[in-house]
């Protein structure tokens, strides 16, 4: 699975990072987040407000930080 | 989240049960906001409140209160109401309009879209990849920050809504006009180019779709906390500056120390580099105009404050040259003044 976060560094990226790391500990599923802070990047994935959670090259949420529960069970569909 | 509804009529009546009980309890507080501070400081402290000492102590604990309870219950309705409006509606209503009338649609989006200055890139090269005229996108980023809920709540707690409406009118003539003569002087090509070459790929996600009440209400809470967090120590120096002012400064004293009619540049100028400071510069304008200083002057500070500001320019740069920027500026610090000029004539 390939996970990246999508933002330049506002605050709400590193909360979506941390929910995403939990949500990834929970599921006992080991994968890499990448982080994108290049706007240029950012803009080809569709999104206009950050942060965004982006899931083998697909944007799952954007413009929001889902909550943990919320981001496992995103994670859980893509894994299962 | 896009799981199918499911009916608890708990649930809803704890959601519903939970916001009613949360109004009353915010309105009972915001009407015994003075009544409490007057009797804590005046009958159980024992302070002269007539004096200057209490005075601006009554008028830093009040004002404090007020804005805090205003800036909580507005952020929060603001934010559930937005959560149905998004980025990426704004931009498929504004695809296709021709300008003038593209540019009106796309200032009163940009109040009524969920937006934060620091998306302001992604979204410009969102807009301009997809076709949205170089114009009507600024008039979008221009309104976004200009016509915020902060500065209105602000106003309207410490002005009363005839000023606020007038804000709010005030810029969106602003952010129309000036994005439409940034879209005539057709400066596309101080746009990086990356910006037109970018290709926008994948399917879109609707941020605004699959939310439940419960996540809407969510959301408002959490933005209520950020914006406290974030603005808390500008609004408490703000007031303070205020409340030494309201204390301290006589009556009257800008109108007899009168700048004369280089009032309103100067005012804008001083507002560029405040931006960081917007929550604590309302509550000292407040106290600049009680002692005598015009309400066009004060507005156009007010404006300059928020829409112009240095590291939204900066941050504007990765997708923005130099000479286009520096139009931008001075487009709408010319549209400042002149509504500043205007409303000193007029009211």
């Amino acid at each position: 699975m390939d996970i990246k976060i999508l933002g330049s560094g506002c605050a709400n990226c590193a909360n979506l990072e941390a929910n995403t790391n939990a949500a990834l500990a929970e599921l006992g599923l080991d994968a890499a987040i990448d982080h994108v802070r290049d706007p240029g990047q950012i803009a080809s994935y569709g999104v206009m407000r950050t942060p965004a959670l982006v899931v083998d090259d697909e944007v799952l949420v954007s413009g929001r930080v889902p909550s943990p529960d919320q981001v496992r069970a995103l994670l859980a569909d893509r894994a299962g | 989240m896009t799981a199918p509804a499911v009916h608890h009529p708990g649930a809803a009546l704890r959601r519903w049960g939970g916001l009613a009980l949360t109004t009353v309890a915010w309105v009972g507080l915001y009407r015994v906001n003075l009544g409490f501070w007057e009797w804590l400081l005046g009958d159980v402290a024992g302070m002269d409140l007539e004096s200057r000492a209490g005075d601006s102590l009554l008028f830093f604990v009040y004002d404090t209160t007020k804005i805090a309870l205003l800036l909580t219950g507005i952020i929060f309705v603001v934010t559930v109401l937005r959560s149905f409006m998004s980025v990426e509606r704004t931009r498929a209503l504004l695809g296709g309009r021709r300008e003038g009338v593209g540019n009106a649609a796309a200032a009163g989006l940009g109040v009524v879209t969920p937006f934060c200055s620091c998306s302001a890139v992604p979204a410009f090269i969102g807009f301009v990849a997809a076709g949205v005229p170089l114009g009507i996108t600024m008039s979008f980023l221009i309104a976004s920050p200009l016509v915020n809920e902060v500065a209105i709540v602000l106003l309207f707690g410490l002005f009363g809504w005839e000023i606020t409406a007038l804000y709010i009118a005030a810029g969106l003539v602003v952010a129309t006009v000036a994005g439409y003569t940034i879209g005539r002087l057709r400066l596309e090509r101080w746009v990086e180019p990356f910006v037109f070459e970018t290709r926008l790929r994948g399917q879109l996600v609707d941020p605004a779709q699959g939310l439940t009440w419960d996540d809407r209400f969510q959301m408002g809470r959490e933005e209520v906390a950020t914006i406290l967090r974030k603005i808390w120590p500008y609004l408490l120096v703000g007031i303070g500056l205020g409340a030494l002012i309201h204390g301290w400064v006589p009556a009257d004293w800008f109108e007899t120390h009168a700048v004369g009619p280089l009032g309103v540049p100067i005012a804008v100028g001083l507002g560029v580099p405040l931006y960081s400071n917007a929550a604590g510069v309302m509550p000292l304008v407040e106290a600049l105009y009680d002692k005598g200083m015009p309400m066009g002057t004060v507005l156009a500070f007010m404006m300059s404050v928020v829409a112009l500001s240095l590291p939204e320019m900066i941050l504007l740069r990765r997708v923005l040259r130099p000479p286009l920027i520096a139009s931008f500026a001075a487009v709408v610090a010319t549209g400042i003044v002149a509504i500043g000029y205007l409303f000193n004539a007029v009211l």
